[in-house]
């Protein structure tokens, strides 16, 4: 991984105290900024995340977590700050994004011009970092995030970034389900089905541009994702699916940082991992109990 | 420009990867599985990176990475098209432990290989040797083959499933064949563009293709040629100006036709239809 982690704070090993391993975890204040930091990106990516997995968004979504590569490579190689690259360049996918969805044209056509859209996107970021000679490090860290130099002035940031993005989706959240379940008839019943459908882009953009600071472009799509379908595979009930999916998130999140503080590998791979892992586990628990049933349902009917 | 070998080798090996990415790109628009083509690009990344971290040869991995993730990707999938949702949580999971192979490989081998990350994501067509090029030239050529032996009865799966069901074609079979051919075209098109960028090569110029003409076998020919074409001239750019990478120029190239073929299409497309007929039945 790009950031060397400060060898003496991590290797203090496990220690057969689980209370005094928790506490160790928030000894360092660049842990407890990570934490925090961590807390807020779930929250943000398991409300945006169940919304993007109920739209069938996931490619679109990835797509805008892949935009964050180049944004914040044209903003370290211009001099700016990053976050102006990463909001800057989301927001314009975002725009790109759903005017490909408006114009309309066949599923085949749209999931063409999402593909050139995001090669594009990469082909830039690539050629942003070549020119900037930061090269290695920075491309590591670009793509896979670095939840160890976070400051106390980026928490408060994303803080603030979370709470429009999230309250956005709270106002907009019932005709926006309506929109997302049957868009003909919310059109049908007066709801702006288009101009939410840019809206959702825009705000999933805007988190997808913050979590990416943290996770890194190509890890945000497995907190929105992962979690979220997870929680669809659970309950159809909006509140309750929501809530479960900011749950998940959130325990991925911490678990994971809390694995990665103990041990040598990348935070990225134990977030992946258990999600990954819970949305296994919960399909086979389905898959199982709808086996069960149906065998029930026949020893019924013989009996 | 033809006079360095590194420059021949990149030029004859990126013709072969790109009429292969042109012809199989076609049929991954027609059968809207460009996402399928984005998962593909992560699992060839975490593949090479597996394979550096065994000491193995790393374009070996990402075939084998590829290749088995088409066809994951297939059996998860009813009727052979996989669900987004599903693709999505297994590439992220995917691209997760390609991260933690990147960071097993670069602790531990920080002597000299460093960058086999950043080759694996971006690809590295200069640096071909004359083995590279034969393979990727007879695999490229056998992936073609394939395809265009399959050409018929997968367009008729992919453009009506259920009526080439009744028909008898396997469309099942089929689909998931479809699949591990594009794993092997995705891995070749790794060696030239890396995993990251592969994608644009699929979708851009079959997305061109579609946009100008709905014959399917001009189009598979418009396709080729798109490809192709993007390569050469990628290449070339990269060649005149060597600060700017050749995979990124490629992209940028193949991205610029499919921007070229929505410019001349939208007008005419509004004049003769107001609406193009296949949007209510691919929704």
């Amino acid at each position: 991984m790009a950031t060397v982690m400060p060898e003496a704070a991590v290797f203090q090993g496990l220690s057969w105290n689980p209370l005094t391993d928790v506490q160790q975890l928030f000894t360092y204040p660049f842990m407890v900024n990570a934490l925090a930091a961590g807390t807020i990106v779930a929250v943000m990516a398991g409300v945006t995340g169940w919304f993007m997995v109920l739209r069938r968004q996931t490619f679109a979504g990835h797509t805008l977590s892949v935009i964050a590569f180049p944004g914040a490579a044209a903003a370290s190689l211009a001099g700016l700050p990053l976050a102006v690259g990463y909001f800057g360049f989301c927001g314009l996918g975002a725009l790109a994004l759903a005017g490909i969805a408006g114009s309309r044209r066949s599923l085949s056509a749209e999931s063409a011009a999402i593909g050139a859209l995001q090669a594009l996107a990469l082909a830039l970021g690539f050629l942003f970092v070549t020119l900037y000679h930061g090269v290695l490090n920075g491309l590591d860290s670009l793509l896979f995030g670095t939840f160890l130099g976070i400051t106390t002035q980026q928490v408060v940031v994303l803080l603030a970034v979370a709470a429009a993005a999230v309250g956005l989706v709270a106002i907009a959240a019932r005709p926006l389900f309506f929109a997302s379940v049957d868009a003909d008839v919310a059109r049908a019943g007066g709801v702006p089905v288009s101009a939410l459908g840019f809206g959702f882009l825009l705000v999933l953009g805007l988190s997808v541009a913050e979590t990416s600071q943290i996770t890194g472009a190509l890890l945000v799509f497995a907190l929105l994702v992962t979690p979220a379908a997870t929680a669809h595979q659970l309950t159809a009930r909006p509140a309750l699916g929501i809530a479960l999916s900011v749950a998940l998130a959130l325990a991925v999140t911490w678990l994971g940082l809390a694995l990665a503080y103990f041990s040598i590998y990348p935070v990225g791979f134990y977030i992946t991992s258990l999600s990954f892992g819970l949305y296994v586990l919960v399909r086979l628990g389905r898959a199982l109990g709808r086996r069960r049933r149906a065998t029930a349902r026949l020893a019924l009917r013989a009996a | 420009m033809f006079a360095h070998e590194f420059m021949r080798n990149a030029l004859i090996a990126g013709s072969f990867v790109g009429l292969a990415c042109g012809l199989v790109g076609y049929f991954v628009v027609l059968r809207a599985q460009v996402f399928a083509g984005d998962a593909l690009s992560h699992v060839a990344f975490t593949g090479g990176l597996a394979a550096a971290v065994l000491g193995l040869n790393i374009l070996a991995g990402v075939f084998a990475a590829t290749i088995l993730g088409g066809i994951v990707m297939g059996l998860l999938g009813d009727k052979a098209r996989a669900d987004d949702v599903t693709i999505g949580s297994l590439f992220a999971w995917t691209l997760g432990l390609g991260v933690l192979f990147l960071t097993i490989f670069t602790t531990q081998d920080s002597a000299g290989n460093g960058t086999a990350g950043v080759r694996v994501l971006f690809g590295s067509i200069f640096g071909l040797s004359a083995a590279d090029v034969r393979t990727s030239v007879v695999l490229a050529v056998l992936a073609c083959a394939i395809l265009l032996a399959i050409a018929r009865p997968l367009l008729f799966a992919s453009l009506d499933n259920a009526v080439a069901a009744a028909q008898g074609v396997p469309v099942r079979v089929l689909g998931l064949g479809f699949l591990a051919l594009l794993g092997l075209v995705a891995a070749q098109a790794t060696q030239a563009v890396g995993a990251l960028l592969l994608l644009g090569l699929l979708a851009a110029p079959a997305g061109a293709a579609h946009r100008l003409t709905a014959n399917p076998y001009r189009g598979l020919l418009l396709s080729a040629l798109f490809s192709v074409g993007s390569i050469w001239i990628g290449l070339t750019l990269s060649y005149a100006f060597p600060t700017l990478p050749p995979s990124s120029m490629i992209i940028a190239a193949a991205v610029g036709i499919y921007l070229l073929a929505l410019a001349t299409t939208i007008p005419r497309a509004r004049a003769v239809w107001p609406r193009p007929a296949n949007a209510n039945v691919a929704a």
